[in-house]
C-alpha cells in the first residue's frame, strides 16, 4: 500500500459571502480577492506542510495544476515540485500533473520533468491529465474540439523525447519540430512512471490499460461517489484481460484525524464547509464546452465532478452541508482507529493501492494540517502498511538512485554552506 | 411544407447531406449556428422562386468529418469541396452566421465560384470595442434567448425531429456546437480580415437589428472590407439568426438583391 500526501493549495481567504457575491471560483474569479502577501505566506506554509508529510514518512507528496482557480494556487506544479525535490530526500515527488495540450511545444514538459527527476535523484511520478475544461479551454483558450487530439500527440512527443536516444524530427498534426533532443533526459529509465488522473471515461481506462499506466480518480466526493467509477475501471480491466493489481489505480480521499470523533468533528467542520461551499462554487458556464467530452462519453452519460457540483448548486442553491459531507463520506473523519478502519474498507472495496490523502483542505491552517498529518502518520499509517504487498508488485513506483549515490543539498542559507 | 430532396456529397471521405427544393436558378445556402436540423420557413420562401440547395457543413446536422479540420485553410478547402460537389459554379450563395463566415471565405478564395453573395451576420471579424459574447461559455439553455429575437423559433429549429431518440439528438446538437467552436474558438476571429478584400462579387450584407451576438456595427466592417459592390440591410425585429426570426423580410431583401 502506498500512501501519498496531496495538496491542492487553496486560497484560504475567500470571503464568507463568496457564493452570494461572486459567480465563480474558477476562470473569472475576482482578481481583487487575492492578496499576494497572503499568497506569499500560504505558499511557504503549504510547502512546509508538504515537506512535513515527507518527513513523517508518507510515500509521496503530490502537487497538481490549475489555472485561474481560487482553490488551486499551482498554475505551475513544476515550480513547487522542484523546490520540494531539494528539501526532501526519500518521498516520491508526484506531479499530477502537467496538462500536456497547454504547452507549446510540449517538449517543455519533457524538459521540466526530466529536470525534476534529475534534481530529485529519480523520485518523480509524471502525471498527465487532459485538464479540466475550466483550466484548458477557458483559462488557457484551448479549442475543446481539438484538446484530446493535442493531448495524445503531446504525450507521444514527450515520451519519445524521453526515450529516443537520438536527436529526431517530430512531424505531428499539431507540433512540427526539426530537432527534438532534450537536455537533460530523465534519470529513471526508460522514463518516470506515468499516471493519468482522469474522469470516468471508458476511453481513458482503455488507454491506461494499453499503455500500462496508473489510472487515478481524484474524487472530491469521497469513496461512496467514487465507487461506481472505480468499479467501472476494474470491469474494463477485466474485459481487457488485465490483472487486478491494485497498483494500477490511485484514488483521492479527504481525511481528518483527531483523538476522537467528536474532536475531529469540531476541528474539521469549518475547513470542510469552506471547501465544499466556497471552493466548489464553479459557474455552470464553464463546465461543459462542446467537444470536451467525446461522443462515447456523452452516450455513457458520464458527468464530471465539477459539472455535478455546479448542477447541484443550481438545484440546491448552495454547497454540501456538513451532515452530507459526513454521511456521504466526502471527508473521512474520526479517531485514528476509525479512520484506519474506513480507509482499509476504501482500499479493499475500490481495490486501490495508491491512496492519495488530502489532509489540508479548504481554509485549514498549517497547525491543524500538521496535526492531521502527524496523527495519521503515527497512528493510521501503521495500520495500512503492508496492505496488498503480500500479493502484488508495484510496477508503477519511481526507482530512484540508491541512497548512497544521491547528492544532498548543503544545509541552509549560510556563508559556510556557500563556501 | 413538403420535404426537400436529399442527396449526399463526400468531403474528405465523409458524407455531407445536400437538401434541395424548388425550381429555377439554383440558390445555395450555408446555415448558421446549429446548422439545419430541419428545413426552415425561410428556405421555403426562397424555394417559391428559386431552386434552393442547402449543403450541410461538416459537423453540422447531416454531415460528418469536422474533426479532420484543424486550420482555417482546412475549413476553406472543405467548404469549396462541399459547394462544388453540391453544384455551385458561378451561382448565387447565401451564408448565415457560421455559414456566412465560410461563404465569405469561399468567395474570397475561389472568386469564380460565386456570382452574387449574401451574408447574414457572418462571424470572422473582431471589433475589440464590441467583442462577441462567449457563445460556448453561456449558462445551459441560454442559446435561444441569445441567438434569436423569437427564442421559440430557435427552440423549434433544434427540437428532436420526429422519431429521433432524445439522447442521440442531443449528441447531434452538441456536435454542431462543437463544429462551430472548432472553427471560431475562442473569440470568433478567423482572421478573415486578411482575405476579405478578395471578395469581388456583389454582396448583400444583412443584419438583425437585435443581434445580441454581433452588433450591427459589424455589417459596416464587412462592407468596408469587401472589394466588390456591397449593400447593407438591417432587418428590424431580428436577432443573430435573422432568417429564422424574420423569414419573410430576409427573403424579400435577398430577392431584391438577386433580381
Amino acid at each position: 500500500m502506498k500512501l501519498l500526501w496531496f495538496h491542492l493549495m487553496p486560497y484560504t481567504r475567500l470571503p464568507e459571502d463568496f457564493r452570494e457575491r461572486h459567480n465563480s471560483v474558477w476562470v473569472d474569479i475576482d482578481r481583487k480577492l487575492l492578496d499576494p502577501a497572503v499568497a506569499h505566506r500560504l505558499y511557504n506554509e503549504f510547502m512546509d506542510e508538504l515537506e512535513y508529510a515527507a518527513a513523517m514518512g508518507f510515500d509521496a507528496i503530490c502537487v497538481n495544476e490549475h489555472h485561474a482557480n481560487g482553490y488551486g494556487l499551482m498554475p505551475s506544479p513544476n515550480l513547487i515540485a522542484s523546490a520540494l525535490a531539494r528539501r526532501t530526500s526519500d518521498a516520491a515527488i508526484c506531479v499530477l500533473g502537467n496538462s500536456l495540450a497547454l504547452y507549446n511545444p510540449p517538449t517543455r514538459v519533457a524538459e521540466e520533468m526530466a529536470m525534476i527527476d534529475c534534481i530529485s535523484g529519480g523520485r518523480l511520478i509524471a502525471g498527465f491529465p487532459v485538464g479540466t475544461p475550466m483550466d484548458t479551454c477557458y483559462a488557457y483558450g484551448q479549442n475543446p474540439s481539438m484538446l484530446r487530439a493535442r493531448y495524445l500527440e503531446a504525450h507521444d512527443l514527450v515520451v519519445q523525447a524521453w526515450t529516443n536516444p537520438e536527436t529526431f524530427a517530430f512531424n505531428g498534426r499539431f507540433n512540427q519540430l526539426r530537432y527534438v533532443n532534450i537536455w537533460p533526459h530523465p534519470l529513471q529509465k526508460p522514463h518516470p512512471p506515468i499516471w493519468i488522473p482522469g474522469g470516468g471515461s471508458v476511453e481513458t481506462w482503455q488507454w491506461c490499460a494499453e499503455m500500462d499506466y496508473v489510472y487515478c480518480y481524484l474524487s472530491y466526493f469521497g469513496y461512496k461517489a467514487g465507487r461506481e467509477t472505480m468499479m467501472g475501471f476494474w470491469r474494463e480491466m477485466e474485459r481487457l484481460g488485465k490483472d487486478r493489481n491494485p497498483y494500477r489505480a490511485g484514488f483521492l480521499q479527504f481525511v481528518g484525524v483527531a483523538e476522537s470523533r467528536e474532536e475531529a468533528m469540531r476541528l474539521y467542520k469549518e475547513p470542510a464547509e469552506y471547501f465544499y461551499g466556497r471552493c466548489l462554487h464553479v459557474d455552470s458556464r464553464y463546465v461543459n464546452p462542446p467537444g470536451y467530452n467525446s461522443e462515447a462519453t456523452q452516450r455513457a452519460k458520464v458527468t464530471s465532478q465539477v459539472a455535478l457540483a455546479s448542477q447541484r448548486a443550481q438545484t440546491f442553491g448552495g454547497g454540501a452541508s456538513w451532515d452530507e459531507i459526513l454521511a456521504k463520506g466526502f471527508v473521512i473523519i474520526g479517531s485514528p482507529d476509525e479512520v484506519a478502519e474506513q480507509l482499509k474498507t476504501v482500499a479493499a472495496d475500490l481495490n486501490v493501492g495508491h491512496l492519495m490523502l488530502l489532509m489540508q483542505f479548504g481554509s485549514m491552517e498549517r497547525d491543524l494540517a500538521s496535526y492531521n498529518t502527524r496523527l495519521f502518520a503515527e497512528r493510521v499509517m501503521p495500520q495500512l502498511r503492508g496492505l496488498f504487498d503480500d500479493r502484488w508488485e508495484n510496477r508503477w513506483w519511481p526507482k530512484p538512485l540508491p541512497k548512497a549515490a544521491r547528492a544532498a543539498p548543503a544545509p541552509g542559507e549560510t556563508r559556510e554552506a556557500a563556501e | 411544407m413538403s420535404a426537400p430532396a436529399e442527396r449526399t456529397v463526400e468531403v474528405n471521405g465523409f458524407p455531407c447531406r445536400i437538401w434541395e427544393k424548388g425550381s429555377g436558378d439554383p440558390l445555395f445556402y450555408l446555415a448558421g449556428l446549429s446548422g439545419l436540423p430541419r428545413w426552415t420557413p425561410f428556405l421555403d420562401r426562397l424555394a417559391e422562386r428559386r431552386c434552393v440547395v442547402a449543403p450541410s457543413i461538416p459537423g453540422f446536422p447531416g454531415a460528418a468529418g469536422h474533426d479532420r479540420l484543424d486550420q482555417p485553410l482546412d475549413w476553406v478547402a472543405a467548404v469549396l469541396d462541399l459547394l462544388e460537389g453540391a453544384g455551385l459554379a458561378g451561382g448565387d450563395l447565401i451564408g448565415a452566421s457560421v455559414g456566412g463566415t465560410l461563404a465569405a471565405e469561399a468567395a474570397a478564395m475561389a472568386p469564380g465560384l460565386v456570382k452574387r453573395l449574401v451574408l447574414i451576420a457572418p462571424f470572422g471579424l473582431y471589433d475589440k470595442s464590441f467583442p462577441p459574447p462567449d457563445l460556448w461559455g453561456q449558462k445551459p439553455g441560454s442559446w435561444p434567448q441569445l441567438l434569436a429575437s423569437r427564442p421559440e423559433a430557435y427552440s423549434e429549429l433544434v427540437a428532436p425531429p420526429e422519431g429521433a431518440a432524445a439522447g442521440e439528438w442531443s449528441i447531434v446538437m452538441t456536435r454542431a456546437s462543437e463544429a462551430s467552436a472548432r472553427l471560431l474558438w475562442p473569440l470568433t476571429d478567423t482572421r478573415l480580415a486578411r482575405r476579405l478584400h478578395r471578395v469581388r462579387c456583389p454582396t448583400l450584407i444583412l443584419w438583425g437589428a437585435e443581434d445580441k451576438v454581433l452588433p450591427p456595427s459589424y455589417a459596416e466592417r464587412f462592407a468596408a472590407g469587401i472589394k466588390g459592390k456591397s449593400t447593407m440591410r438591417i432587418i428590424p425585429k431580428a436577432g443573430h439568426l435573422a432568417d429564422l426570426d424574420a423569414p419573410g423580410a430576409v427573403a424579400e431583401a435577398v430577392f431584391e438583391a438577386l433580381r
